[in-house]
């Protein structure tokens, strides 16, 4: 077809899509935090439950709303955090992501795939004070999404 | 005109007159439903730019040489076809060329509105506005004190004609309504709107981008106060818009931009302004795109606007019925005989930018999101949906293949 589009639609994008892994909420997370792409009205609220140490991440629920790319990406990544340190967190960028959801993201999607990225590593900056912002937005100053995205 | 307003278009032949419709992706041709947001441009209007800039690009009104002399001559022109276009009696003196729809919304709101509205004053607008003129008068009201009120949609998405008599009153100032909703493919009744305007006394601002390009419009017929619409939608160049205004209302009301061309003697102390519709058109003007919009009047005049606007709602008709038949798609707005060149839709289970995605792997250029009416979707419940739109060169194979495509987004997401 070689326009990119339906190739991005393997199947585990659908299924993550279609059953959302660690869909819900947590009853007391460590912090919460939502995001949204204000261009497509995605959206993803993330709860985050850290050790008692604050360095790793024991849980991850998120709820959200858009479209699968979105959806998926936060799905999947919702698995990959569990485990995973603080530090690792905050190392993650839009590369990483992409090799997470092993399908081309065509360069408009990208702040489809990366806004639960964002909302996981933003909440964090917010609980450790390094941050200082309501709601997440993937935006065109946003360096993880590249220039020709806008 | 070359055709009689009957015959069916030669959608082959126009075909052949836009360049671009050949492209192809890895074999998959284009099939351009995107109408709504931009149109393509024929030949004839990209001929009449490079034509332009081959033989007599020059700045307008300024010199005496021959180039100038050319060039401001064609310029001043094409302000009278487009006059007569729109049935504008007043030919030039009433056509302002702006940069798009959205300028042309903004000349009048800083222009009149900053001057004449205040604290008590009403604007009415409708719910289905394109953010051109929600967005404006939002903020202009707010920089007045004015307020803003909406008419609502109903559920077939036509406004509530009841609602509108009942908002328009004695402290409405200005009504502002799209003439063809961009979204639900509403045709509004605006010249019944500008009598309930005028009977309180009030102006009316119809948006016209998404019904000049479409049917035959008169801009006196409808009694419009003011009235705009974009080059690019009606097989123009980017670049330019026109505001219409009666003339004795662009007369009284003050410039909104300010500088060269718009003046006519100017002092250290004072200036005083050129005469209409140069006061509206500050700086080095749109020139190529201006007369290139007329060149799109008259391609279009050479079809036939009661031809084009045939086409367009057969097309969106047999589009309404074919996306009818699934159970999982919702149409937007009204009926398909009564609606403009464009189907909007939500379909279950798969996000419009999913949707958009998967047409654009077929080469079916749709639009997905809110289309710039972002309060109209909240109210109708649909974060996003896609919209397919129509124009001269549309065949009903093209709504076959989008048809298709949306058959493959269905597979996908089952
Ligand atoms: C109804 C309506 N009004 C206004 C506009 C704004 O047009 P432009 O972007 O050319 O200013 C559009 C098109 O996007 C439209 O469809």
């Amino acid at each position: 077809m070689g326009l990119g589009g339906s190739d991005m639609y393997r199947q585990q994008i659908l299924d993550h899509y279609k059953s959302p892994r660690n869909y819900g909420e947590i009853e007391e997370p460590t912090f919460t935090h939502v995001g949204e792409n204000p261009m497509c009205g995605d959206t993803i609220e993330m709860d985050v439950v850290l050790d008692d140490a604050e360095e790793t991440i024991e849980r991850v629920a998120f709820r959200g709303d858009g479209c699968a790319i979105s959806q998926a990406s936060a799905s999947m990544l919702s698995e990959q955090l569990h485990g995973m340190s603080i530090e690792e967190l905050d190392e993650m960028d839009r590369d990483d992501v992409v090799d997470m959801l092993g399908v081309d993201i065509s360069p408009m999607r990208v702040k489809c795939a990366v806004l639960a990225e964002k909302v996981a590593q933003d909440g964090a900056d917010i609980y450790f004070g390094e941050l200082d912002v309501e709601t997440t937005r993937t935006e065109e100053d946003d360096a993880d999404v590249p220039d020709d995205a806008q | 005109m070359s055709h009689s307003e009957t015959e069916a278009l030669d959608v082959e032949s126009i075909r052949d007159e836009f360049p671009i419709l050949d492209r192809e992706f890895d074999g998959t041709p284009l099939v351009y439903l995107d109408n709504a947001a931009t149109s393509q441009t024929p030949d004839q209007v990209i001929d009449s730019i490079s034509h332009y800039y081959r033989h007599y690009n020059a700045n307008v009104h300024r010199g005496l040489h021959q180039l100038s002399q050319e060039a401001s001559i064609a310029y001043e022109e094409a302000h009278d076809r487009v006059a007569e276009f729109i049935g504008a009696s007043g030919g030039r003196k009433e056509v302002v060329f702006t940069k798009n729809t959205t300028e042309s919304m903004n000349t009048v709101a800083y222009a009149w509105g900053l001057a004449e509205l205040g604290p008590g004053d009403e604007v009415v607008l409708t719910e289905m506005e394109h953010h051109a003129a929600l967005v404006t008068w939002q903020q202009i009201a707010k920089k007045t004190g004015a307020t803003v009120k909406f008419v609502e949609v109903d559920e077939d998405g036509r406004l509530d004609m009841d609602h509108a008599r009942e908002l328009i009153t004695d402290d409405t100032e200005m009504v502002s309504v799209v003439h063809v909703s961009n979204t639900l493919g509403t045709v509004n009744p605006v010249s019944e709107l500008a009598d309930i305007a005028h009977d309180h006394d009030s102006l009316i601002f119809v948006d016209g981008a998404q019904s000049v390009p479409h049917m035959p419009v008169d801009v006196e017929a409808i009694d419009a106060d003011f009235f705009a619409f974009s080059g690019h939608k009606m097989c123009g160049p980017t670049g330019v818009g026109v505001l219409y205004g009666k003339e004795h209302l662009l007369d009284a009301m003050q410039p909104y931009l300010y500088g060269g061309m718009m003046i006519e003697k100017v002092t250290f102390e004072d200036s005083t302004w050129h005469e209409l519709p140069w006061k509206f058109e500050a700086g080095t003007p749109v020139i190529s795109e201006g007369i290139a919009l007329a060149e799109a009047c008259d391609y279009l005049d050479s079809i036939g606007m009661e031809r084009v606007h045939r086409h367009g709602t057969e097309l969106a008709a047999y589009a309404y019925d074919r996306l009818q038949e699934f159970d999982d798609i919702e149409i937007l707005g009204p009926g398909g005989d009564e609606r403009a060149a464009l189907v909007s839709f939500d379909m279950d289970d798969v996000h419009a930018h999913d949707v958009s995605e998967i047409l654009n792997a077929n080469g079916v250029a749709v639009r997905a999101g809110d289309h710039c009416t972002q309060p109209l979707h909240d109210k109708l419940g649909v974060s996003a949906s896609t919209r397919a739109s129509f124009y001269i060169y549309n065949t009903r194979e093209e709504v076959d293949a989008l048809v298709d495509a949306l058959d493959q987004a269905r597979e996908l997401f089952a």
